[in-house]
């Protein structure tokens, strides 16, 4: 049934932090390795040599600047992926009671076996979360990687999202959101991690860290051009040494 | 939002059907034997056209039966029942007039409550949606009952009913696009609130996720350019509304005149549902920077 749970026992999601991320797009690729290769249709290229190609990613690294008020413009590398809502829009639309939340740990899922490719969920989705696969015809999303978080076999580092466990930067962190002493709830709680688009009203799980405030640049000295002009003036040492020596031949 | 063929054709079609459907079941022609069979047989036509239509663009035709299952929950899920249901309804009524002669108006009323019912849940498929500021509004619903009513009642050539109709329908046309050119500024949703960068300052895509296009931005980031679609809103209303209003008062009586008017009203509401789609901004778009706000 493509009713959302009232409440869920664990909150499972992201926490994403745009001060760390360095847009490698590292969690791009490592989320569409594992989840070509594993669970559901793969994610298919299309024209993948040719002149226009185009692909199913479930996870993909947009880049901004901010300009503020005064001072430099911070850019902002932003990955932004499936946000596993509490009130998921995607999931209730569904007509064919494909898509769900789960009880157990609130990630967001297709049944991809009941999916008409209808394409309803993407559309009743604000943040451009689902893309329809165009080779398999069924509604392809982030599975939070629940084919590895629960996956026995791997060693238990393992045991997170792709995204998650490649992320050179440390920018990308996963646990459960509803459990107000995990180290995400506290590592949002610490840096005033916020929802995007809350104004659509999907309660979304992953939350996003803002960048740090910026040092302020410190005034350049008076005779900055003249400093950099090179010189051997107050040389000291060996090379002190050498200038004198050269000097007097 | 692209603006698919099989969706345009699907809606337009449905409710032209439907909305004849309806005023067949409120027994508003009175036609008996092989008049009455070509009357239901067009509206059943044009009905089971449209929504095999809409088949067109599903990535997996095959399943479409497990749509029937979620109607407590999705819209989409209630059209697909309501539509048989509306179907089957009416074809006691139907068929009491073609092989007996006598209407059996139960059926008939049912029938046509449900045909609007039809309508109603199509366009809340597309009102219920709040990524889509410019649809997620009551004048979606209105928009679309009028436009199947008013095709309907052009279709049986009403000329009284047909004007009146056609002049709610102008007003709802115009209304939803002075309301809908509003509704995303109204949505609150901007660049800044979709990337929560905004209390910094203002923000702006530096560069995309990828180069080539995408399926979001293809499905949800339409973009139609305005003097277009000023001039396509003039074409849609000219040809939906004002032709064949001229026509049914020229000629209230003549049978072609009747069928010009109906196409006249085709045709301008398929411009009008192409701009339905082609002009509704997703707010996905601002992700990628395509929504000046």
């Amino acid at each position: 049934m493509t009713a959302l749970p009232a409440t869920t026992d664990r909150k499972l999601g992201l926490v994403i932090d745009l001060d760390t991320c360095v847009g490698c797009h590292a969690c791009v690729i490592a989320c569409k390795g594992w989840n070509t290769e594993n669970y559901g249709a793969p994610l298919s290229d299309n024209d993948a040599y040719g002149a226009e190609p185009e692909g199913s990613f479930l996870n993909r690294v947009h880049s901004y600047e901010v300009m503020p008020e005064s001072g430099a413009p911070i850019v902002v590398h932003f990955p932004k992926s499936c946000l596993h809502c509490e009130d998921a829009p995607c999931v209730t639309v569904c007509p064919t009671g494909a898509s769900y939340k789960r009880t157990e740990d609130g990630i967001v899922l297709v049944n991809e076996a009941d999916c008409i490719g209808c394409g309803l969920c993407a559309w009743a989705c604000p943040y451009g979360a689902r893309e329809m696969d165009a080779q398999a015809g069924v509604m392809k999303k982030c599975t939070l990687c629940v084919d590895r978080i629960y996956n026995e076999n791997l060693p238990e580092i393992d045991r997170e999202p792709a995204c998650v466990r490649t992320c050179p930067a440390g920018a990308r962190h996963f646990g459960d959101l509803g459990d107000p002493d995990s180290a995400v709830s506290q590592l949002v709680a610490t840096r005033g991690g916020f929802d995007l688009m809350p104004e659509q009203g999907t309660k979304p799980v992953n939350k996003y860290l803002p960048p740090r405030l910026r040092d302020q640049l410190m005034e350049p000295p008076a005779q900055l051009a003249t400093l950099c002009i090179p010189s051997t003036e107050g040389l000291t040492g060996f090379l002190g040494w050498i200038d004198r020596t050269l000097g007097k031949l | 939002m692209h603006p698919a063929p099989s969706i345009i054709l699907f809606t337009v079609l449905s409710g032209l059907g439907l909305g004849l459907l309806s005023f067949l079941g409120l027994g508003l022609v009175q036609a008996t034997g092989w008049v009455a069979f070509w009357w239901f047989g067009f509206g059943y036509g044009l009905t089971l056209a449209g929504l095999s239509l809409s088949a067109f663009h599903l990535g997996h035709p095959e399943r479409a039966l497990k749509a029937f299952s979620q109607w407590r929950t999705s819209w989409l899920s209630r059209e697909a029942v309501l539509a048989a249901a509306a179907l089957l309804f009416m074809a006691p009524h139907a068929a009491g007039l073609v092989f007996f002669a006598t209407p059996l108006k139960g059926f008939g009323i049912l029938g046509a409550f449900l045909c609007l019912q039809t309508v109603l849940a199509t366009a809340m498929i597309y009102a219920q949606l709040k990524t889509v500021p410019r649809w997620n509004h009551w004048l979606t619903p209105l928009l679309f009952l009028t436009a199947s009513l008013t095709g309907g009642a052009t279709l049986i050539g009403a000329p009284r009913l047909a004007q009146v109709l056609l002049a709610g329908l102008a007003l709802v046309m115009v209304a939803y696009w002075l309301i809908g050119d509003t509704r995303l500024r109204a949505s609150g949703s901007t660049i800044s609130s979709a990337t929560g960068l905004g209390t910094r300052g203002s923000v702006r895509q530096l560069e995309p996720p990828h180069t080539g296009p995408n399926y979001l931005l293809r499905e949800m980031v339409y973009v139609v350019g305005r003097k277009h679609a000023l001039k396509l809103r003039g074409i849609a209303l000219l040809l939906a509304v004002v032709m064949p209003s001229l026509i049914l008062w020229a000629a209230p009586d003549a049978l072609t005149a009747k069928g010009l008017a109906a196409l006249s009203h085709l045709a301008g509401m398929l411009a009008a549902r192409w701009l339905f789609f082609a002009e509704a901004e997703h707010v996905v778009g601002l992700y990628y920077g395509k929504r000046a706000a």
